[in-house]
């Protein structure tokens, strides 16, 4: 476990490294210099102002979605979970777009201050519901209601849209991305997606105790209620935060623990960290990707991962088929 | 000596409907009782009741002579760890930490040595870390046995714990309960196999539509009455060179 989480983060260092250093703008090697030497100077707001904020946000956003993944798959043993699976991302997305349409988006922050309402509001929702109901399957339920009530409420937020630029900006908010994002950015980011990861690493012994069901966990002395209440707004905090600052971003949530499960034998509670760092490296390659490809219009974060995670995904649903018998 | 488990008078609705009434017997320290009764009778639901995952309408289930319903969580998994019948595997997680989450509220170290012995016991030392997908259906329910072993409690409840076991796998179920009731423990288990209850078990209690109609030794308890009034079976319980049996025909 201590050198998985070594090596990821090595990975995940490395994936940093290079997104700073690699852009468009070929910079040259005295220009390099120039930009460790004098942090102010042209190329090094390059690298220090524009490249390094957005590969760290992609991080982020990477291991956000990549934990809160991780615990909605072990909350609700389901290995098709994501962090969208309970509708958070589906009503931070709303919150993100009426904001827009309501012509907020000139003041700065507003946009993302109601996508992470929305997706507290959800969380809430959830969380309520989690204490409730007993079984996974009548939560997912609610959260598919949640989610389809979601995308027609947005769909109605385009359909009222006072103007086509307004209905623009809104589609080009929810196709995900981490162009342009600042350290002020990421700062008010990370408050959410820290209280959320506390939140998730202390359902972890619950979710590994919820493997044999909800009976055994409860008789094994598991406080259910609070336990579920937890997990889920931890990870609605977490999604909260990742669409606050990339719109949102499919795949690496579905994708990360599942690329991480396998070298923790399957254990719930040890793929969160993993998980996480996965998501980011997966994140931060992809905008990297993102970036280099030569298109007209850059590439959407949120398009390359859909893109480029549904055909991994596929990949490794297949070799991961076999333990999702239950 | 207080009793691992008693039922007080005990009544269960669930959705509005009785599911359990006036139900008393207790369960002593060294002793494997069995429950029985057919599909429907409220097996499951006083095997939940007893360890306080359902809420009683009426009377008291106690552990170690407190009421359920006063105990935490915690208190209550120190006092009695459930088996559940057929719980889903969520994943295809080694025998070895299957079975070491009987330890809950041990250090992981502690858990893993229980689970590893207990492993050995129901005879998968070897299997440990094969993952319990992977096996079949016999070695994946003595893995789940051998965790509700690592919980080291007082009173051990298991929910048809013989369901779809070969014969000899049955037995040696049976047997692995006989081994801890021997060192003390407490045993309740509900069962289908009436020839199985009767030999495995010291006590029987049968159910019948949410009533008890017979507590006591297995051959004082499976009368030809109780046979009829509780399965609808004309029978009796029969001494064999090999041990009991309850031979029985459906009732005409």
């Amino acid at each position: 476990m201590r050198w998985l989480l070594l090596f990821l983060g090595g990975v995940l260092a490395l994936a940093l490294g290079v997104s700073a250093l690699v852009g468009e703008l070929p910079l040259t090697v005295s220009q390099y210099r120039e930009a460790f030497r004098h942090l102010g100077s042209g190329p090094g707001e390059i690298l220090w102002q524009i490249r390094a904020p957005r590969a760290v946000a992609a991080a982020v956003v990477g291991a956000a979605l990549g934990l809160a993944g991780a615990v909605m798959q072990g909350l609700l043993r389901n290995p098709l979970a994501d962090p969208g699976v309970l509708g958070v991302s589906a009503l931070a997305g709303l919150g993100a777009a009426a904001a827009i349409a309501a012509g907020l988006a000139t003041m700065p922050g507003l946009v993302e201050a109601a996508a992470l309402a929305g997706a507290m509001i959800g969380g809430a929702l959830v969380a309520l519901l989690a204490i409730r109901l007993r079984t996974p399957e009548t939560l997912i339920l609610f959260g598919v209601a949640i989610s389809s009530a979601s995308g027609a409420l947005t769909a109605l937020v385009f359909n009222l849209s006072p103007s086509p630029v307004a209905t623009s900006e809104v589609l080009n908010w929810l196709l995900g991305s981490v162009e342009n994002r600042d350290w002020r950015d990421i700062g008010l980011a990370l408050i959410p997606a820290c209280a959320g990861t506390g939140l998730c690493a202390y359902s972890a012994v619950g979710l590994r105790m919820l493997v044999l069901g909800e009976e055994t966990a409860a008789s094994s002395g598991l406080p259910m209620a609070r336990f579920r209440a937890c997990a889920v707004a931890g990870a609605a905090l977490l999604t909260g935060a990742a669409v606050a600052l990339a719109g949102i971003i499919g795949f690496v949530g579905l994708a990360a623990p599942h690329l991480t499960r396998g070298s923790v034998s399957d254990d719930p509670a040890r793929t969160l960290a993993p998980s996480a760092f996965a998501g980011a490296i997966l994140l931060v390659v992809a905008d990297l990707f993102a970036r280099l490809v030569p298109t007209d219009e850059e590439l959407k974060l949120g398009v390359v991962t859909a893109m480029v995670g549904a055909p991994l995904f596929a990949l490794v649903a297949w070799r991961a088929a076999r333990s999702w018998r239950r | 000596m207080t009793a691992a488990l008693e039922f007080d008078r005990l009544g269960v609705r669930l959705a509005g409907r009785v599911v359990l009434t006036e139900i008393s017997f207790a369960v002593q320290p060294g002793e494997i009782m069995g429950v029985l009764g057919a599909n429907g009778s409220g097996k499951t639901t006083l095997l939940r009741a007893a360890l306080g995952l359902v809420g009683l309408a009426d009377g008291e289930a106690r552990l170690g002579g407190r009421p359920v319903r006063t105990l935490s969580a915690s208190q209550r998994a120190a006092l009695a760890g459930y088996l559940p019948q057929n719980p889903p595997v969520g994943w295809n997680m080694p025998a070895l930490d299957i079975a070491a989450l009987g330890g809950a509220n041990l250090a992981s170290d502690e858990a893993r040595r229980r689970a590893r012995l207990e492993l050995a016991e129901v005879g998968l030392g070897d299997l440990a870390d094969r993952g319990v997908l992977d096996m079949s259906g016999g070695e994946r329910a003595r893995v789940l046995i051998a965790r509700l072993l690592v919980t080291g409690a007082p009173l051990l409840v298991a929910d048809e714990p013989a369901a779809g076991l070969d014969p000899n796998a049955q037995f040696r179920v049976m047997e692995m309960f006989a081994a801890r009731a021997a060192s003390g423990v407490a045993v309740l288990l509900s069962l289908h196999d009436l020839t199985l209850a009767a030999r495995g078990c010291d006590r029987l209690a049968v159910l019948s539509e949410g009533r008890l109609v017979a507590v006591g030794r297995p051959k004082d308890a499976l009368t030809p009455q109780v046979l009829g009034d509780a399965f609808g079976l004309d029978g009796a319980l029969i001494d064999s060179p090999s041990g009991t049996v309850v031979a029985a025909r459906r009732r005409a």
